[in-house]
C-alpha cells in the first residue's frame, strides 16, 4: 500500500472512532493512576470516568485514543456508540 | 444521634468503605485515620511515578474539597490500641477516638530484609509515597542500583531504577522471575524484555550482606561472594498483613484478621477489609489473603454495606489483577500457579493466594497460544476453566475473566482447547459470544 493510502486509511479509521466510538472503561481494572487524565490532551478527567465506570461521553472527546493507549492496564476501550438504541 | 464510623486506614479499602458509606448514610459521621501523612492516593501509582510517566500531584484522585464535600474526615494520626468493650482507639498524640463501628483497612507493609547492613540508609521498599520520593532522591545519587525480591512490586521498583540509574541489577534467587504465578514461558518473556530495557539479571543470586561506609550503603555481597557497587538495595520480598492493632485488641488473628462472610471480625462491631482482612475462598473453603487494588475496593464496599447494616453475605470472586510486566498489559485470573517462590519471604503486593490452586486444581491443565509478546495461557479443568493469565494483546481477557468467574461449562469445547495446535483464542472468542448470545437469550 502507498504512503498515501495508508495515510487516507488512518484518517479514515479515525474519523470512523470519531463519529461511532466512544472510550468505556472497565472500572475493576483500574488503579486510579491518573495517567489517562494526565495525557488527556483537553483535560477531561478520564480517572474519574473509569471510577464512576461512565463512558467518556463528552461531546469535547477528541476519540484520539491517547488515554486507551496509555492505560498500563488495559482500563479503556473504544466501543461503538450504538445510536439508535440509547 | 448520627452513627459515627471510624476507619483506619485510607488505602484503597479504606476510601471505597468511606465513600460507600456516605452514599449509603447522608448524616453519618464518617473519620479516616491514616498514618500517611500524604492521606488517599494511589498506591499502584507509584510504579508509574517511579518511571516518570506521572508527576507525583497526578496520583490524588480527589482534591482535599472534593472529600470535604463528601463530609468525609481525613484524620491524621497514628491508633495504638483499640478498646472494643468502650469503643475507643487510642492515639499516639493521646487523644481518645469513639466510634459506633470500625473497618480494620491497615494494609500491609513490606516484609524487612533480615541480613547484615540492612539499616544502612539506601536500603530501600516501597510501601508509599514517601518510600518512592526516597527511592527517586537515592537514585539521582546513586551510579549504580540493585533490586532483591520477586512479584509486581520487585519489578516497578527497578524499572522505575532503570528510568533513572545507569545501571539497575535485579537479583533473582532462583531460575526464574514469579515462578510460582508465571510459568517458564511468562517468565521468559518478561526476562527478555527487562534485559532489553537494559536491567542486568542474575540468577541463582543471593544476598549475603551490604556493605556501607559513613552509614550508606556501597555495595552488596552474595552468598557465592561477587560484590556489586551500588548505593541504592532495594528489597521488594512480600508484604505483611498489619495485624498488630488487631492482635493487641484480642481479634482472632492467623496470618490476617480472619472475618466472616459480612467482614465481621471476631469482635462486635469490628469489621475489616482489604490487604489485612483473611477472607473464605468458596472455591476451596480456605481462608485467604489477597493483597489486591481491586480485592480491596471490592471488600472496602461490601464491608461498608454490611457496616451500614444491609446484612449481605460476601461471595469472594476468582482473584483478577490486571498489572503491566515489564511493559506487557498482563491479566491474571483465578488459579494460574502453584509452590511458593524463593524470592518471596511472604506474599507479594499484586497477589492472591487463590492463584496458586490446592489439591482439588492439580487436575487442571495447561494450553497456551503465543505469538510473539501475545501470550494466552488457560488452565482447563474438568469442566470449568480454572484460571488464565494473558499477556499483551488483552482482547481475550475479558471473555476470560467471565467465563471463569461464572464456572462456565466449557465441556462442549474442552477436546478442541487441549488439542496439539489448537487455536485457542479462536475457540474461546467464538464460544463466549455464543454464551453471551445465550445468556442474553435466557434474560432478555
Amino acid at each position: 500500500m502507498g504512503l498515501l493510502a495508508k495515510l487516507f486509511k488512518r484518517d479514515r479509521a479515525r474519523r470512523e472512532a470519531l463519529v461511532t466510538g466512544e472510550v468505556t472503561p472497565e472500572p475493576q481494572r483500574c488503579v486510579q493512576c491518573g495517567i489517562c487524565s494526565y495525557y488527556c490532551p483537553i483535560n477531561i478527567d478520564v480517572r474519574r470516568h473509569a471510577w464512576t465506570g461512565e463512558p467518556v461521553i463528552e461531546s469535547r472527546c477528541l476519540t484520539c485514543g491517547e488515554c486507551v493507549a496509555r492505560c498500563p492496564r488495559g482500563v479503556l476501550h473504544f466501543q461503538r456508540i450504538e445510536l439508535f438504541d440509547r | 444521634m448520627p452513627t459515627r464510623f471510624v476507619i483506619i486506614g485510607a488505602g484503597a479499602a479504606g476510601m471505597a468503605a468511606a465513600t460507600t458509606l456516605r452514599s449509603l448514610d447522608s448524616t453519618a459521621e464518617i473519620v479516616v485515620l491514616t498514618d500517611d501523612s500524604y492521606g488517599y492516593y494511589s498506591r499502584p501509582g507509584l510504579a508509574y511515578y517511579l518511571t516518570g510517566e506521572i508527576p507525583e500531584r497526578q496520583l490524588f484522585p480527589f482534591s482535599p474539597h472534593e472529600l470535604r464535600d463528601m463530609n468525609i474526615t481525613l484524620h491524621q494520626g497514628r491508633a495504638l490500641a483499640i478498646d472494643p468493650v468502650a469503643h475507643e482507639i487510642a492515639l499516639e498524640a493521646g487523644e481518645l477516638l469513639s466510634y459506633d463501628r470500625l473497618l480494620l483497612a491497615t494494609g500491609s507493609l513490606a516484609a524487612p530484609a533480615e541480613l547484615p547492613g540492612a539499616g544502612l540508609e539506601g536500603v530501600v521498599k516501597l510501601d508509599n509515597l514517601e518510600d518512592a520520593r526516597r527511592i527517586i532522591a537515592g537514585a539521582q545519587r546513586a551510579r549504580a542500583a540493585v533490586v532483591v525480591g520477586g512479584g509486581i512490586t520487585a519489578l516497578e521498583i527497578a524499572e522505575g531504577l532503570r528510568h533513572r540509574c545507569r545501571n539497575t541489577h535485579y537479583l533473582l534467587r532462583g531460575e526464574r522471575y514469579w515462578s510460582n504465578v508465571l510459568d517458564e514461558t511468562e517468565s521468559a518473556i518478561v526476562e527478555g524484555r527487562l534485559t532489553a530495557e537494559g536491567i542486568r539479571l542474575h540468577r541463582r543470586t543471593e544476598l549475603a550482606s551490604i556493605e556501607g561506609r559513613d552509614g550508606h550503603v556501597t555495595a552488596v555481597v552474595t552468598k557465592t561472594g561477587e560484590r556489586i557497587e551500588c548505593g541504592l538495595v532495594a528489597v521488594a520480598i512480600g508484604v505483611q498483613p498489619r495485624v498488630e492493632l488487631a492482635r493487641s485488641a484480642g481479634l482472632v488473628v492467623d496470618r490476617g484478621v480472619l472475618v466472616d462472610e459480612y467482614f465481621r471480625t471476631s469482635q462486635r462491631e469490628v469489621f475489616a477489609a482489604g490487604d489485612v482482612a483473611q477472607v473464605r475462598d468458596p472455591l476451596t473453603g480456605r481462608t485467604v489473603l489477597d493483597t489486591l487494588w481491586s480485592a480491596a475496593l471490592d471488600q472496602g464496599r461490601a464491608a461498608a454495606s454490611n457496616m451500614a447494616g444491609s446484612a449481605t453475605p460476601y461471595i469472594k470472586p476468582p482473584a483478577l489483577n490486571v498489572t503491566r510486566l515489564a511493559g506487557l498489559t498482563t491479566t491474571l485470573i483465578g488459579a494460574v500457579g502453584r509452590g511458593r517462590d524463593a524470592d518471596l519471604v511472604a506474599i507479594a503486593r499484586g497477589d492472591s493466594e487463590t492463584w496458586r490452586g490446592t489439591g482439588a486444581l492439580t487436575s487442571a491443565i495447561s494450553v497456551e497460544d503465543v505469538s510473539e509478546v501475545n501470550r494466552v495461557r488457560m488452565l482447563v479443568g474438568e469442566r470449568t476453566l480454572v484460571g488464565a493469565v494473558v499477556m499483551g494483546d488483552q482482547s481475550l481477557s475479558r471473555p476470560l475473566e467471565e467465563l471463569v468467574a461464572r464456572q462456565v461449562d466449557v465441556s462442549d469445547i474442552r477436546a478442541a482447547l487441549l488439542a496439539p495446535g489448537a487455536d485457542i483464542s479462536g475457540i474461546i472468542g467464538r464460544f463466549w459470544r455464543q454464551w453471551r448470545q445465550h445468556v442474553a437469550s435466557q434474560t432478555g
